[in-house]
């Protein structure tokens, strides 16, 4: 674990935000990978499968696959059924229009793998008004 | 991100304050990808099914319906992706009426906004092709990797709100695949086979796609043995971008930005990865695994050309579905397979043809709920790497093996 860790990104959008990290080195797009009303993984390939993601600041490797996320963060948001955040290695446009159309925060670009370097449960807290962005790890993984 | 006098007027509002959300917009995506400035497109292409959207979506865009003409109206060509439903034919698929009444409403929006219900994800077959060189701003991964490597026109991936903005200011932010240097390849392929059928094609497109896995690399594919044609490059191209989100490829001495290798690459080639039959046979063999009925047989993803749905009505001759069949066609295809007699062949051995839908784009998780569909077989590797998350098993096979399946229930 490491508490106290702070990555900077080359690019980030949206608000300051705080909450517990679900991780994993997949890829993502909320078409491919989600059942959105439930708001849990439902992509039997996917490492998060069956685990929810309400509330919690998504750390995944890349965005993937076709241009619906950009109308399905909007959606998801307006229920509530939401990430707190989204923060990858590697974005492709789709992930930004999506959470710059949704207002959600989003953050991408490190020197480091960085689904690698945040534990998944960890308590991070994302400051995209930072220059440069900044991902920071305030506490170890939830348990339970 | 600099504005010409233009831009900055919509900014301000002082073009009203339709494109004014659409010029902030814009703005925040080519901050957050250091776009230079802006760059004019001639076209739009809108990504909007009523299950993307949701409720809340189709209110947005009433939100703009509802200003003054003036205010609402796009300012280039601006078309539409496959809808959430094919309307004369959603009752037969058990579609609910607040689905059909969603659509209703999009559509509806969509209109008082001056754009065009196309309904194509084959636009580049069907529409207006764009040009080498022409900046577009198109709204479906399928129709942006075909128009950047077989046409050599230049778009990204745009997102429905993104297309929407793009056609109400007429531009779009210089950044990805609008820039000479994004435009290279990053990737060598070496092909040690040709695919021959269409979900061949498409097995290999998730391959390339899977290898590079990445919106910015751009495969270069060498090796083949006979030019492609359009349909095959559409399947490769759909399924590349579904399984990597990749916008791009070169295929050198047919793809127009690359005539020779060394004009894919910026210097010296990168190290080969070489690819064959088995690392296609492998593909197909992950999704066949336990698989030997089917619920359902579907033909989309993309939108079918005449001449695959010609294809289909051969197969289909003399032959009688016992499980359902879906083939889906764009509304421009569609008039030409009635007058043509192609719809009542397929209809006559059982199948359905649906207009200006896709799949996938049609509610599919409340499709298999309301239908008991499960196992699913197509052609399309884009549909097969889509499904999973909808909760089907979904088995990847020729249009014939497809065709027998529908017939017999059972997978050969």
């Amino acid at each position: 674990m490491r508490a106290g860790g702070e990555f900077a990104a080359t690019a980030a959008l949206g608000d300051k935000v705080r909450g517990h990290a679900l991780v994993a080195t997949d890829g993502f797009s909320a078409r491919y990978d989600l059942d959105r009303i439930a708001g849990t993984f439902s992509r039997p390939e996917h490492r998060l499968f069956g685990r929810s993601y309400i509330g919690r600041i998504l750390v995944l490797d890349r965005a993937k696959g076709g241009v619906a996320t950009a109308w399905m963060l909007h959606e998801m948001a307006s229920r509530g059924v939401m990430p707190a955040a989204l923060v990858f290695n590697t974005v492709n446009p789709i992930m930004v229009q999506g959470a710059a159309f949704a207002g959600t925060t989003l953050m991408s670009g490190f020197a480091v793998d960085i689904t690698q370097a945040v534990p998944d449960g960890a308590l991070v807290e994302l400051d995209p008004t930072a220059v440069p962005p900044v991902l920071r790890i305030l506490d170890g993984p939830q348990k339970g | 991100m600099m504005l010409n006098d233009e831009a900055e007027a919509m900014v301000r509002g002082a073009m009203g304050p339709a494109r004014q959300w659409a010029m902030q917009h814009q703005q925040r995506v080519g901050q957050y990808f250091g776009a230079a400035d802006l760059v004019r497109v001639g076209q739009a292409h809108i990504m909007a099914d009523t299950e993307s959207l949701g409720d809340p979506g189709v209110a947005f865009l009433e939100h703009l319906a509802a200003m003054p003409e003036a205010a609402r109206r796009v300012r280039v060509p601006t078309i539409t992706d496959p809808r959430g439903t094919d309307f004369a034919a959603a009752q037969r698929l058990k579609q609910q009426d607040g689905v059909v009444a969603l659509e209703r409403r999009a559509v509806a929006a969509f209109e008082a906004l001056g754009i065009l219900m196309t309904n194509t994800c084959v636009n580049y077959q069907t529409i207006m092709p764009p040009v080498k060189g022409e900046h577009v701003a198109y709204g479906d991964t399928g129709v942006v990797i075909y128009c950047n490597s077989v046409l050599g026109a230049r778009s990204n991936f745009e997102g429905g709100p993104s297309a929407l903005a793009a056609g109400l200011t007429g531009f779009t932010p210089r950044y990805g695949f609008h820039l000479d240097a994004q435009r290279r390849g990053s990737l060598l392929v070496e092909l040690s086979w040709t695919p021959a059928a269409l979900h061949e094609w498409g097995a290999l497109g998730g391959v390339v796609g899977r290898l590079a896995g990445d919106y910015w690399r751009v495969p270069v594919v060498t090796g083949l043995d006979r030019v492609p044609g359009s349909d095959e490059l559409k399947h490769f191209g759909a399924a590349m971008a579904s399984f990597g989100s990749v916008a791009m490829f070169h295929i050198p001495g047919i793809t127009p930005e690359a005539p020779r290798l060394a004009d894919a690459f910026e210097g010296t080639p990168p190290a080969p990865t070489r690819v064959g039959r088995s690392e296609v046979e492998a593909l197909l063999a992950s999704y066949a695994q336990d698989v030997d009925t089917v619920d359902v047989v579907v033909f989309s993803a993309p939108q079918l050309s005449l001449i695959e749905l010609r294809a289909l009505a051969l197969l289909l001759e003399g032959r009688r579905a016992v499980v359902p069949l879906l083939a889906v066609t764009s509304p421009q295809v569609k008039p030409d397979a009635d007058r043509m007699g192609l719809t009542a062949r397929i209809e006559a051995a059982g199948g359905m043809l649906l207009q200006g839908m896709c799949f996938y784009q049609s509610y599919a998780r409340e499709l298999a709920e309301a239908n008991g569909w499960h196992r699913l077989a197509t052609n399309s590797a884009k549909l097969t790497n889509i499904l999973g998350g909808y909760g089907y098993r979904p088995v990847l096979l020729s249009m014939e093996a497809c065709v027998a399946a529908a017939c017999s229930g059972r997978v050969a």
